[in-house]
């Protein structure tokens, strides 16, 4: 290996940050505050490179880093990424940076462990996408639970304890039985490489049993209806920048997981149980969305309207079966892959704004019950503004991000059957319904007692991070060719991964 | 050709002062903002009305190009671009007209108000997005401007954000709409479905195919697509041009500053759901089913809304109804083909309903932010030029000959008697009742604001201190004329409520104005069978004395003068007679009562017993507790670990594996 790869460093030195900060210790946490900020933003920057230097017109995987890991087992430390993971990547190093920003002066105890979490969980993540070892893949998808356990575990709310038992027991059983899905492939190929085992010819019944074991995985890490539960349990507990990362990251990795494995390696199980998904998708939608109306905390009715957003990601990804029976060719099989990307981007921007505009409120007043607040606009100009602006894109508002995948995932789902696109379309009504109500209660109307009365807007930091995110929002909605550019290779590969049939003839 | 850098021009100029005074409105002040946004919409009403003059003169061709791509998903291009034709250019004139109108009025209407340079910013916002909106050539960017306005309009009427009511209006004027939205969503779909794009132009030329296909909805039944994607499509103007049963954001809209219900209520937003339909004619004239849905929801808005403004007490609201009772004649003449006199309709409508709304902000001025008219009476003394002026709009609303309504009106009528549809017939009476309760309760209104004893003698003090946006001018509470920058956009807007119809109907609705920008299918052709009797606007005015559209008015305004100003108490007798209708109306049909405590309550139920039942109990119960021994014991363990240091334990095992990692990195 000459030197190291982009991706590697990518990994490698927010982890190494992380050391150094626990290193450095809570003494002197002044300046670990500040190299925390320098890590995430080298970081980032450095990811940067990964765009610009992407190459748009292949579907081949790019920044490829291949080194022997564990001969025993043949795995290897791959490392790569294409236009489903690189945006993810991306993804990943941005938020992390507002995160740190919001944790500045907010956590007091044991800050530097804090910090050093967040960049671990930094690095692991975008381990997480971009390993084509499936071993690796299976390291970073496991190692990060632990800083994310811990987080809550340590900086969460009163009822901790049960949401991180409750989150690690769902997410570590779902897993379990990747794991043995995986081990069993490889024992076919005698590899763990990723291509390699979306080569590999499956017999029906094989198919139908690595699809269910790689659903319980990524199903419950999206997380999609009936295993959702520990999600807003999770958000409740975790501290602001815990409930940025969860929402806008890790379950991208459920939707990850679904592109990148289930489909491609099952696609004939795919095609016969995307009915369920669709329809558990669906649900999401729909009961989900009613459930969100009625929550009386902040967190709990976000953490529900994530839940109701990423139905929109399995339903985009499932949608190619019945498209291709219902109209007998693939046009708009993509453009459900599109939405299910942009959704994933864009609410990783959308639902990390929200989760810090609720911990800007938490920060002052420490309550996220809805009935605590009241009129904050009154006392937070520029703050209401900020809200509005993210539930607008929370509700889907074409010019913001949140359009753009809903958009693209109800245009496919009408050319799969019309009841799909009905279904989902509801969002149109229930997504502004819990999300404006929300804003009605909490930002408008008079002062509603004497603590908002003392609130103060945001101060500079605040400002900062809330307004990258605002500029992020908007140019995503504004213009969304530049990230459906890079993915277009890929996507149409994964098409025709998908639909093409892995049985014998 | 036209110059795509003066089109781009015309939207962005709005936009760019939008973002000056709203991010930097203390910066630039007050003048600052409300200089820079009036010019911005200066030059866009100027740049406008060039490119319309070059466009009819037949200077240039009508064009449809391409801004920038916003995305390509699976081979789908969707751009943001420009279609200006005929119809385009007739809109972007009224757009920015009466915006810029407004933008002086709002001078002086919001002279006190705290939240002066937002206010600009947000009115110069919407104009940007309903120029969007207008000047699109495709249906993204349709669907973009649509919801653009109706966020501003969101923004505007919980303008006064500390009223509880105003913010109560403001989401429900969000979500209504959002349903119509919701099939507005699904009609585009349809079409991408049909046509792989989401240019009208290819939307077009496909529609025969689309008309000729059929649309499985289950395994049995399928229907025919055109018609459901209409429909769909239909739904999304119905939320946006408020017809019934999505009509009923648009009373409680009235919570917001009166300025915004002129421009947005009246004279433009509310418009867009008629603007659609007519763009989109060439798809509509393809289903009859659709076109026969139209003519009845139309007709049944026009008539029923008509009702209620008769028994509302608060001026703007009657001038509210009255425009929902006028979209609904707009519609109708969607219906029964005559695409050409919905639009004129919608023109001359915005001159004299924004006149109206205007007018009616000047008296809420005068009497120091009173709206209700029971407090009023015999202002016509004290507020001349509102009177005149409010006189001309009422008189345009009512199809008075020779004034601009009276044309666009009339045709209307005459189109549905022409049609031969299946509801024609009902919607000819609807439109014909509507007429005599235009002028009832146009006349009642002026009546009781005007003219008559002054009932506002005792009233006029304490009623200030209701409203959180005080005006005191030190005037002691008397009724007071406005100042110039609120008569003269009246002025303004008097002259076309007066002219513009006699001037243009010959040309807009016989001349083959609208030439490829609208399509009837010949046998739908009710206009074209109308030219044949029209000649010239004086003497279609002189005949109208033999139609009865003219004696059903007169008998409104009569009925009106007799009931409201010489005999109050027949209105009281007929109020007791008659208490059950009047509570009907009162209750405005209990559309209202139904959705708050049938729709939203049964909505949150639901969402409710998901949750309990489904989330607490079934799922979390049942099936994660309740694998209870488990998790149970497992969690009395972490509990017992989590004393312990577990955290640094866990810390070092994440940076032991990494370790291991590395080190197999750097052996290699």
């Amino acid at each position: 290996m000459q030197g190291i790869g982009l991706l590697s460093l990518l990994i490698w030195l927010p982890i190494a940050g992380g050391v150094a900060l626990l290193a450095l210790g809570d003494a002197r946490i002044q300046i670990g505050r500040w190299l925390a900020l320098a890590v995430s933003l080298a970081t980032f920057v450095a990811s940067l490179s990964l765009y610009t230097g992407f190459d748009v017109t292949t579907s081949a995987f790019q920044f490829d880093e291949r080194a022997p890991w564990i001969p025993a087992f043949d795995a290897t430390y791959h490392l790569g990424v294409d236009g489903i993971s690189m945006p993810l990547v991306l993804l990943t190093t941005f938020i992390t940076v507002p995160v740190v920003i919001a944790g500045w002066k907010v956590i007091e105890q044991r800050a530097a462990q804090y910090f050093a979490a967040f960049l671990i969980m930094e690095g692991l993540m975008v381990g997480v996408f971009s390993a084509l070892d499936s071993l690796l893949f299976y390291f970073f998808w496991e190692a990060m639970l632990i800083p994310m356990f811990l987080i809550i575990g340590i900086w969460g709310g009163p009822r901790r304890v049960y949401a991180t038992i409750k989150f690690f027991l769902y997410t570590f059983l779902g897993s379990v039985f990747m794991l043995i899905a995986l081990i069993y492939m490889y024992l076919k190929t005698g590899s763990y490489e990723v291509t390699a085992f979306h080569a590999l010819p499956l017999s029906r019944t094989e198919q139908f049993w690595i699809f269910l074991a790689f659903f319980a995985a990524f199903a419950v890490k999206i997380p999609m209806f009936p295993v959702h539960t520990w999600l807003p349990d999770a958000h409740v507990e975790a501290p602001t920048g815990g409930s940025v990362v969860l929402a806008a990251i890790m379950l991208k990795m459920g939707g990850y997981g679904f592109l990148r494995f289930a489909l491609p390696i099952a696609p004939d199980a795919s095609r016969e149980l995307d009915t369920l998904v669709i329809i558990l998708s669906l649900v999401a939608v729909v009961y989900i969305g009613l459930v969100a109306l009625v929550q009386s905390d902040m967190k709990k009715l976000i953490a529900y309207s994530s839940i109701a957003h990423m139905g929109f990601v399995t339903l985009g990804a499932f949608l190619a079966f019945d498209i291709h029976a219902a109209t007998g060719d693939l046009r708009g099989a993509g453009m459900g892959l599109d939405g299910a990307m942009v959704q994933m981007i864009s609410h990783g921007l959308v639902s990390g704004a929200m989760f810090l505009c609720v911990g800007v409120m938490y920060d002052r007043l420490h309550s996220r019950e809805i009935s605590a607040y009241g009129g904050v606009i009154n006392r937070m100009p520029i703050f209401g503004a900020f809200m509005v602006l993210f539930a607008m894109a929370n509700s889907g508002l074409p010019g913001t991000s949140g359009f753009v995948g809903e958009f693209l995932v109800i245009l496919a789902s009408f050319k799969a059957n019309f009841w799909y696109a009905f279904l989902a379309a509801t969002t149109l009504v229930l997504g502004a319904a819990y999300t404006l109500w929300l804003v009605k209660r909490v930002i408008f109307g008079p002062v509603a007692n004497d603590h908002v009365a003392e609130l103060t807007d945001l101060d500079g930091r605040e400002f900062l991070i809330l307004g990258v995110l605002a500029i992020g929002v908007l140019a995503l909605g504004l213009w969304p060719a530049p990230l459906l550019e890079v993915m277009q290779p890929s996507i149409h590969h994964l098409v025709e991964q998908i639909v093409a049939t892995k049985l014998p003839v | 050709m036209m110059n795509p850098t003066t089109l781009l021009a015309i939207p962005l100029l709005p936009l760019a002062a939008a973002i000056l005074a709203g991010l930097f409105g203390r910066v630039i002040g007050r003048t600052g903002a409300h200089l820079v946004t009036i010019a911005a919409v200066g030059a866009a009403f100027v740049l406008s009305a060039q490119t319309a003059y070059a466009l009819l003169s037949g200077e240039v061709a009508p064009y449809n190009g391409a801004v920038y791509t916003w995305l390509v998903s699976d081979g789908v291009h969707m751009e943001v671009g420009f279609l200006i034709d005929q119809l385009t250019v007739l809109m972007m004139c009224v757009v920015t007209f009466v915006s810029l109108c407004v933008h002086v009025y709002t001078i002086g209407y919001m002279h006190d108000d705290p939240g002066y340079q937002r206010f600009f910013a947000y009115i110069s916002l919407f104009t940007f997005a309903m120029l969007m909106l207008v000047m699109s050539n495709n249906f993204m960017q349709l669907f973009f401007g649509w919801e653009a306005v109706g966020v501003v309009s969101y923004l505007l009427i919980g303008f006064w954000y500390t009223r509880p009511s105003a913010v109560f209006a403001n989401m429900k004027a969000f979500l209504v709409n959002r349903v119509g939205d919701f099939g507005f969503v699904l009609g585009i779909a349809g079409i991408v479905h049909f046509t792989g794009s989401l240019d009208y132009r290819d939307a077009f030329a496909a529609g025969p195919e689309i008309a000729a296909a059929k649309l499985a909805l289950t395994s049995g039944t399928s229907v025919s697509a055109i018609t459901l994607i209409c429909l769909c499509l239909f739904v999304g103007a119905m939320g946006k041009s408020a017809q019934v049963p999505l009509h009923v954001w648009l009373p409680d809209s009235m919570e917001g500053p009166t300025p915004i219900s002129a421009l947005i209520h009246a004279a433009t937003m509310v418009t867009a759901g008629i603007f659609m339909v007519a763009r989109l004619s060439p798809l509509f004239e393809l289903s009859e089913t659709a076109l026969s849905f139209i003519l009845i929801i139309g007709a049944t808005t026009a008539l029923f809304m008509g009702f209620l403004g008769i028994v509302n007490n608060d001026i703007k609201r009657v001038v509210a109804y009255s425009t929902l009772s006028q979209l609904g004649y707009m519609t109708v003449a969607l219906g029964a083909s005559a695409y050409g006199a919905a639009i004129f309709h919608l023109m001359t409508h915005a001159f004299f309903k924004a006149l109206l709304f205007l007018a009616a902000g000047s008296v809420i001025i005068g009497m120091h932010h009173e709206q209700d008219m029971r407090k009023m009476g015999g202002l016509a003394k004290v507020m001349p030029i509102t009177a005149i002026t409010c006189w001309i709009g009422s008189l345009a609303l009512i199809g008075t000959p020779l004034f601009s309504g009276f044309y666009s009106k009339d045709f209307i009528i005459e189109a549905v008697a022409e049609s031969h549809r299946y509801g024609a017939s009902y919607a000819y009476v609807c439109v014909l009742i509507g007429v005599f309760v235009t002028a009832l309760y146009t006349f009642r209104m002026l009546f009781m604001t005007f003219h008559g004893a002054p009932r506002w003698a005792h009233a006029a003090h304490d009623a200030a201190a209701h409203h959180d946006h005080s005006h005191d001018h030190g005037h002691g509470g008397t009724p007071h004329e406005s100042p110039w920058v609120v008569t003269l956009p009246l002025v303004l807007l008097a002259i076309p409520s007066v002219f513009i119809g006699a001037y243009t109907v010959g040309p807009v609705l016989f001349g083959g104005y609208f030439g490829d920008s609208i399509r009837v299918l010949p046998a739908n052709d009710v206009l074209g069978e109308l030219a044949h009797h029209f000649h010239d606007p004086v003497s279609f005015a002189a005949e109208a004395f033999g139609h009865p559209p003219f004696w059903l008015a007169l008998a409104g305004v009569v009925t009106a003068w007799f009931v409201f100003l010489q005999r109050p108490q027949i209105a009281d007798a007929f109020a007791t007679a008659l208490a059950p209708l009047r509570r009907i109306l009162e209750n405005k049909y209990f559309f209202d009562w139904f959705n708050e405590n049938v729709l939203a309550a049964a909505t949150r139920g639901l969402g409710r017993g998901f949750w309990k039942v489904g989330d607490q109990t079934l799922i979390d119960g049942a099936l994660v507790n309740g694998s209870a021994g488990l998790v149970a014991t497992l969690a009395g363990r972490m509990r017992r670990v989590q004393t312990g240091f577990l955290y640094s334990y866990a810390f070092w095992m994440v940076i032991g594996l990494a370790m291991l990692l590395g080190w197999f990195l750097v052996r290699s």
